[in-house]
């Protein structure tokens, strides 16, 4: 979009742009090839004003041969700048001066009108950019001063100063690609600007330029200079020194440095936003004019070429803009809200203008080097990296490979774990990796077969077995009903599903000493590392019912927590013992080593999971990749301690403290350690620009509205603090510091669009509107490829319709790529 | 029941009275469904009926099923293949490749195991479908012939009518429902002088010895007449085919029924100039004199009509007469009749107003694309008869095609008479690209019925989950929700096979250069058989679907996907195949179809307000996606994670489009962060 509208731009402006769709669209093969002429001939087409690049040869020799294809090449360029370019041919009757004696010597020459104005040796004219270059070069002697030192550059600076603005160019060498750039930019701004050029590194390193290996390009604001002694302003052009980029970047700066408006921010639209730069509202009011507008100025300046910068006139506004906001950010982008910021520090607003900006940058680099971003690349990254990883061979032999024939001798002669998966999608072969992993970790210490059955093979099996989905791991266990896994996709998780099923659910305690041992953790001393929690359900032996209910929890809880039941005659010692009333649970957690106690009154199955799901989460939890649903499920606001590394415990105190003061009921408390979970500084640095020292402390309000508030990095994370902070967030007095953003998860990229392309295909009309350039690239490779004229007559249309309809301005970025393919050659 | 029409022969007078009242008066034996013929067709229909534990009974006039194969072909080598090795376990798929099963669920019941030849003698058939009909207990009266169908109305009657059967001895049958499976049993005649001279293909001799030193003309240019030319080749002195059309070679028309290469042979001989030829004309315009030496001359009716009556043969006008080098003027030994059949209309009663199609579809009987008849509800017709529905498209003519299209009535029936909807699986959208991957991959009705059966998904609300529907008979879709109990809402895809639009006919070169596209980005130009997805926002109406643009199997959707022709028909490749698909699937849902582990779930969890579907549905349910340390390591290398070093570079940009360039691997560049992050702590 935005480069359609620079296109339009380009249409009345910059007639590098002319030239270049008139290439496009009327392009006749007869206008663009290379004239042949005998010398006689070529002299009596001279024109009077009129430039004409000649070159004169005796014979066909592989070596001119080279240098005539790039001639080729460069007659089009030419001729969009009004020069001709002919071969002449010397033949023996007509002996011209131009024809040299020997073949080596051959050479070109540049006449306008009938005046010689130079020759070139045909090496200096190495390619198609390289003729462009010496040509207008040659051409523009006047618009373009070419210098070698300091004091030059020092002259024309003085000269111009108060009168003219200056585009001064430092290029690695004539006749590269950066200088055509340039000299087909003075084709067209000459008149209006001082070019001037330079191939002299020390000259550019002595006005204070880094990075001296590329070519720079830097705008001299002469014109503004009415006093001798000061030096002009300088602005660097940051992009890539292409044609397209220098208009660009000629055209911000003659746009006016600062604009004043009194509406609406988002209605606004100045050549900024057609440019693709975003515009920056300083937000004024009447009171304080005259300061702001200093500063806007100030700004101006720092984001010339950048951005657009306005003063908003607060007073004069009809809309509503929040009261505590003083820039507004407009992005280029159609249909992005303004954004409302609260800066108090210009290098803040630069430094939110580059970094918003930053990103497309380096997408308009891609989309120069390759294709952009292409709807065939892989953007899945679970597909894209088990396609990476396929060569590597995985020990499956661990695992048991299930076929129809074997399916259901094997799952019913030993307990077994099914991973129903298929061979060709990618979550699936991610997986598999993770349970080969568990195989692995229990090879020859599990009674349970590990197998997996491929279903894209074995199709009707997993169907019969209810599987219409991959990945699914199911239990069979002889006697009971298969049992879905319905943990994490991972080794940890499957691993723990798999060692707490050893033991039946829930376990039948049947004497005191057991019980005791059993809250202990010594019973499954070996599998507490997997079940930090043991429950035990207490019933005297009459409690038909509750005791049904709590078995059907316990079921239902089997491979994610150890559950028990004890219901002999003695229960009442236990119930005593830990201050319950029957019936009842017991909770043991056995790495706090505490054991506590919930009452079960008619409690219903679901009813008993929720509690001993709830009983799991911890008060003030490190929260991890894996346990971070658990929390989010509570649907409170998440207050996160990022800690580089284990947390401090004065900090788990104080936060503690509060947890137990009831401070922060309406929060989920945790922590995250960097050191565990390194994507937590990815989180940061959404949060934060820049990142603040760690530890630090933010709310952040997932469920309503996304707001990040941060815990002031200058007070220390003490108990008296944080209630202070948190009143003052309640009261809303704390400002957040971002706001997460809710945009929908679309479509990544468009997809081929093939109806549009039946339709063109059904109508021949339409695939003559088809640009022509588009054509052409695609008959010269045709020609390389295949002679074949009928296929390649049948195959024009295919080609021609290949578009890629993710972007709307996909025919200017194809005729770009074709505009640096001819450069290139 | 079957004593009371045997008892009157010899019991006494009284009771034979009695007896032969009894039907009369009382009611006669009802059906709910009633199955015509146990060929291939009838017997899958009675699978699927006890199956669902339907009250059904199949008639069959014959003591055996499958009574046209213990007869038909006359060559005895049947041209349906059958595919024994795919080098592939998956069942389903491996049924592309086998025209001669029935659907069942017993795996003994395939024709594989009843013949190891590629092409398989006619015995295997009668055999297999025998042990078919006894190994599932299927309810056939075997002897019956039913010799007169008709209405009785009656208004309890599931459709408002009852079919009245009756068989040949008189019994009456009463059925809610009727489907014929009668297959085409009247050899095709065409009327023309001296056709009493023409042998016909059903007794003609199949010995070749009969035809030894013999000119022998053929009509006709189908199937049969190129079996019977290919068996007595070599022995005749030459072969002349005759019939209205040019050979339609089912290679170039991607139609089975059309000439098979098997059966092709005289075409290499007539090419080479070996004798035998092809010839085109109006076999209406034709007629056949038997000279006094008993040789048979062709020549026109219309000579014929010129001459006076009762003129022997000899002085009637040949062709030849006026033109000498007439190519059928030489005479012939014998004429043989290979014209085809059609279905026995003459047992149904113009209540049912069971009427034949126009123009090429006279031979069968007119029905809608629901297999209905077009003249009364209740009776469908199935198996070979049923082949006006795709004629010359699909292979809903032959086995490999219709126990499909049987499957798709039964489950149409299920719906209209037991309230049991179309079977449909409820999923996360999350899977719905694999879900079509799989079915592309493996669906055998798909595959065969291009064109005709479909499988439809039907989106729910919010897009968030969808039901997939397979082989629904897709020229039926607007009807869809009547007819499958299913809601189609909130928009549907259907995937259909292809061909490619102008790629099959009799008259194409298939095997011009650049037959076969490779590009993702022309797979819509495919030849070769291929998946297309079709996207509607709202179910077509039958306006829609009537008047749909020509040459489109379906009305014109609101996006279309191709997935590109495979030379192995495997379409699995991660970027060739799945990736455009999921590409199409998301734009017209308008949401992000990719799957994430975990880790990024969990840092969109918290630097997002809205999650992609696939960690909505997997990781905030506690099943995340765990990446394992060396997929990790990929995803570093690759950038589509960022190493989280502590000093790494910063290029988050938390309000750009979700999800983009945190994975996309852009390119980390220097940036300032680390500058930044010095300054500020000098601030501090």
């Amino acid at each position: 979009m935005q480069l359609q509208v620079m296109m339009s731009s380009g249409f009345s402006v910059f007639r590098v742009g002319i030239s270049f769709i008139i290439m496009c669209s009327f392009y006749m093969p007869t206008v663009g090839s290379l004239l042949e002429l005998s010398p006689q001939k070529y002299f009596s087409t001279l024109q009077p004003g009129k430039a004409s690049l000649a070159y004169f040869c005796q014979a066909d020799s592989p070596r001119t041969s080279v240098f005539l294809e790039e001639l080729n090449e460069a007659v089009r360029p030419l001729q969009d700048y009004g020069i001709s370019v002919a071969k002449v041919n010397c033949v023996k009757e007509e002996i011209s001066r131009y024809c040299g004696k020997e073949k080596d010597l051959m050479k070109a020459y540049l006449f306008k009108g009938n005046i010689l104005l130079r020759e070139f040796p045909t090496d200096t004219l190495f390619d198609v950019n390289a003729i462009v270059a010496h040509v207008l070069f040659a051409l523009l002697f006047n618009e373009v001063k070419y210098i070698t030192n300091l004091e030059d550059l020092q002259n024309i600076e003085n000269a111009l100063k108060g009168n003219a603005n200056i585009i001064f160019s430092y290029v690695r060498a004539i006749g590269i690609p950066e200088h055509r750039a340039v000299m087909e930019a003075a084709f067209v701004y000459g008149t209006t600007y001082q070019f001037v050029l330079t191939t002299e590194i020390a000259l550019l390193e002595s006005i204070g330029s880094e990075d001296v290996e590329y070519a720079h390009l830097y705008f001299f604001h002469c014109k503004l200079v009415l006093d001798l002694t000061q030096q002009c302003r300088r602005t660097l052009m940051e992009q890539p020194l292409t044609t397209l980029n220098i208009h660009l970047f000629i055209k911000t700066m003659k746009a006016p440095l600062l604009t004043e408006v009194a509406e609406d921010p988002q209605q606004v639209s100045t050549v900024h936003l057609q440019l693709g730069l975003p515009l920056v509202f300083i937000v004024s009011q009447q009171a304080t004019y005259e300061a702001d507008r200093r500063t806007a100025e100030w700004v101006a300046w720092r984001l010339l070429g950048k951005a657009g910068v306005l003063l908003l006139l607060r007073d004069s506004l009809e809309v509503n803009i929040p009261q505590h906001a003083n820039v507004v950010f407009k992005r280029a982008e159609k249909g992005v809200p303004v954004e409302f910021l609260v800066l108090h520090d210009v290098d803040l607003i630069i430094s939110h203008v580059e970094h918003n900006t930053h990103i497309e940058e380096i997408q308009e680099d891609e989309d120069d080097d390759m294709e952009g971003p292409d709807i065939d690349v892989q953007d899945d990254e679970v597909a894209e990296t088990v396609f990476r990883d396929r060569k590597r061979k995985l020990p499956l032999e661990l695992t048991v490979e299930l076929t129809e024939e074997t399916f259901n001798a094997t799952v019913m002669a030993s307990d077994s774990i099914v991973l129903f998966y298929a061979g060709w999608q990618a979550v699936s072969m991610a997986f598999l990796q993770s349970y080969v992993d568990v195989a692995v970790k229990l090879k020859g210490t599990s009674t349970m077969l590990l197998t997996r059955i491929n279903c894209a093979d074995w199709s009707d099996v997993c169907t019969k077995q209810n599987v219409t989905e991959f990945p699914i791991v199911k239990m069979y266990k002889k006697g009971e009903n298969p049992v879905s896994y319905a943990g994490m996709l991972g080794t940890k998780d499957l691993l723990k599903f798999i060692q707490l099923n050893r033991i039946s659910y829930p376990v039948n305690i049947t004497s005191i000493q057991e019980a005791e041992e059993y809250l202990s953790g010594e019973l499954y001393k070996d599998l507490i590392s997997y079940s930090s929690v043991s429950v035990l359900g207490l019933f005297s032996p009459t409690m038909t019912t509750a005791k049904e209910d709590f078995s059907e929890a316990g079921n239902y809880l089997k491979g994610y927590v150890i559950t028990g039941i004890y219901s002999e005659e003695d229960v009442l010692l236990l119930s005593n013992k830990y201050a319950a009333s029957l019936p009842a649970l017991l909770l043991a957690r056995h790495t706090e080593g505490k054991i506590e106690s919930i009452p079960l009154a008619n409690t219903r199955a679901e009813d008993i999971v929720q509690i001993v799901t709830d009983a799991l989460l911890e008060m003030f939890p490190e929260i991890t990749v894996e346990n971070l649903p658990s929390y989010f499920r509570l649907q409170k606001p998440l207050l996160i301690l990022f800690s580089d590394g284990s947390i401090n415990p004065q900090y788990k105190k104080a936060i503690l403290t509060l947890v137990k003061q009831k401070y922060l009921d309406s929060l989920t408390p945790c922590w995250l350690n960097l050191k565990k979970t390194p994507v937590g500084r990815q989180i940061l640095r959404a949060y934060f620009d820049p990142l603040p020292p760690l530890p630090v402390l933010v709310l952040v309000n997932l469920h309503s509205g996304g707001q990040v508030f941060a815990f002031p990095s200058d007070q220390a994370i003490i108990e008296e603090n944080l209630v202070l902070w948190l009143k003052k967030l309640e009261a809303g007095l704390e400002n957040h510091i971002t706001i997460l953003p809710a945009q929908e998860w679309k479509p990544p990229l468009p997809a081929y669009d093939f109806l549009s392309m039946m339709d063109a295909a059904t109508s021949q009309h339409s695939t003559r509107k088809i640009p022509k350039c588009m054509k052409e690239t695609d008959v010269q490779e045709n020609d390389k490829e295949q002679h074949e004229d009928k296929s390649a007559v049948r195959k024009e249309p295919i080609e021609t319709l290949r578009i890629k309809h993710w972007n709307r301005s996909n025919w200017f970025k194809e005729a770009e790529k074709s505009f640096r393919h001819d450069k290139e050659l | 029941m079957g004593l009371s029409a045997a008892a009157p022969l010899w019991g006494p007078p009284g009771l034979l009275l009695a007896i032969a009242l009894h039907p009369a008066l009382s009611v006669p034996p009802r059906r709910d469904y009633c199955v015509l013929g146990a060929g291939p067709a009838g017997l899958q229909m009675a699978y699927f009926l006890q199956r669902a534990g339907r009250d059904y009974e199949v008639f069959e006039r014959a003591p055996r099923p499958g009574s046209f194969f213990t007869r038909y072909p006359r060559h005895r080598k049947l041209i349906s293949i059958n595919k024994r090795y795919t080098g592939k376990a998956n069942a389903e798929f491996n049924l592309r490749h086998d025209w001669n099963s029935l659907l069942s669920h017993d795996r003994r019941l395939l024709f594989r195991h009843y013949s190891r030849a590629y092409f398989p003698d006619a015995r295997d058939m009668v055999h297999y479908l025998g042990d078919f009909a006894d190994t599932l207990g299927l309810r056939v009266q075997y002897n019956t012939t039913i010799a007169h169908v008709t209405l009785d109305k009656d208004r309890r009657a599931w459709n408002g009518h009852y079919f009245i059967l009756t068989d040949q001895k008189g019994q009456v049958h009463q059925c809610s429902v009727l489907l014929v499976a009668t297959g085409l049993s009247v050899p095709n005649q065409v009327d023309f002088p001296g056709s009493e001279n023409v042998e016909g293909y059903e007794s003609v001799s199949i010995d070749p010895e009969d035809f030894i030193g013999q000119n022998v003309l053929i009509l006709g240019r189908g199937n049969s007449a190129f079996e019977t030319a290919e068996n007595i080749l070599g022995v005749t002195n030459f072969i002349h085919m005759l019939s209205r059309s040019r050979v339609r070679l089912s290679w170039a028309t991607h139609y089975v029924g059309d000439l098979r290469a098997i059966n092709n042979g005289l075409l290499d001989t007539y090419q080479l100039k070996s004798l035998d030829g092809l010839l085109e004309s109006d076999l209406r315009d034709l007629a056949i004199l038997k000279d006094s030496k008993g040789k048979l001359h062709v020549t026109l009716k219309f000579f014929l009509e010129e001459a006076s009556t009762n003129q022997s043969a000899d002085a009637i006008t040949l062709p030849q007469d006026d033109n000498d080098n007439f190519a059928m003027r030489v005479p012939y030994d014998r004429v043989i009749r290979c014209l085809g059949w059609n279905f026995d209309f003459s047992i149904f009663n113009k209540s049912l107003r069971l009427n034949s199609g126009n123009a090429f579809g006279k031979k069968y009987p007119l029905i809608r694309a629901s297999y209905e008849s077009k003249g009364s509800r209740g009776l469908f017709i199935l198996g070979t008869a049923s082949h006006s529905v795709d004629y010359r498209k699909s292979a809903g003519g032959f086995i490999h095609g219709f126990r499909y299209t049987v499957r798709a009535v039964h489950r149409l029936l299920e719906h209209r008479h037991h309230s049991v909807a179309w079977p449909a699986t409820e999923l996360p959208i999350t899977q719905l690209t694999s879900s079509i991957v799989r079915r592309v991959n493996e669906a055998s009705g798909l595959y065969q019925m291009f064109g005709v059966l479909a499988d439809v998904i039907l989106l729910k609300e919010n897009a968030m989950a969808f039901e997939y529907l397979e082989e629904f008979p897709v020229q039926m879709l607007a009807q869809l929700e009547t007819l499958t109990g299913r809601k189609a809402r909130h928009g549907l895809f259907v995937i259909n096979m292809e061909y490619g639009r102008n790629f099959s006919g009799p008259d194409k070169d298939v095997f011009f250069d650049d037959r076969s596209v490779g590009h993702t980005e022309d797979a819509w130009q495919s030849n070769f058989l291929h998946p297309v997805i079709y996207y509607y926002r709202y179910l077509p109406t039958e306006q829609e679907v009537r008047f749909r643009p020509a040459h489109w199997p379906l009305p014109r959707p609101t996006a279309i996907h191709h997935i590109v022709e495979d030379f192995l028909t495997d379409w699995t490749a991660p970027i060739g195949h799945i990736l455009p698909l999921r590409r199409f699937l998301e734009n017209c849902l308008d949401t992000d179809l990719r799957s994430f582990y975990a880790e990024s779930c969990f840092l969109f969890a918290l630097t997002r307000q809205k999650l992609p579907p696939f960690c909505q549905q997997g990781y905030l349910r506690m099943q995340g996606l765990v990446s394992t340390e060396s997929l990790r390591q990929h995803r570093v290398e690759n950038r589509l994670l960022r190493d989280d070093a502590p000093m790494g570079r910063d290029l988050e940009d938390s309000s750009q489009q979700p999800g983009n360039q945190e994975l996309l691997g852009a390119p980390l560049a220097p940036g300032p962060l680390a500058q930044s992050l010095d300054s500020n702590k000098e601030e501090l």
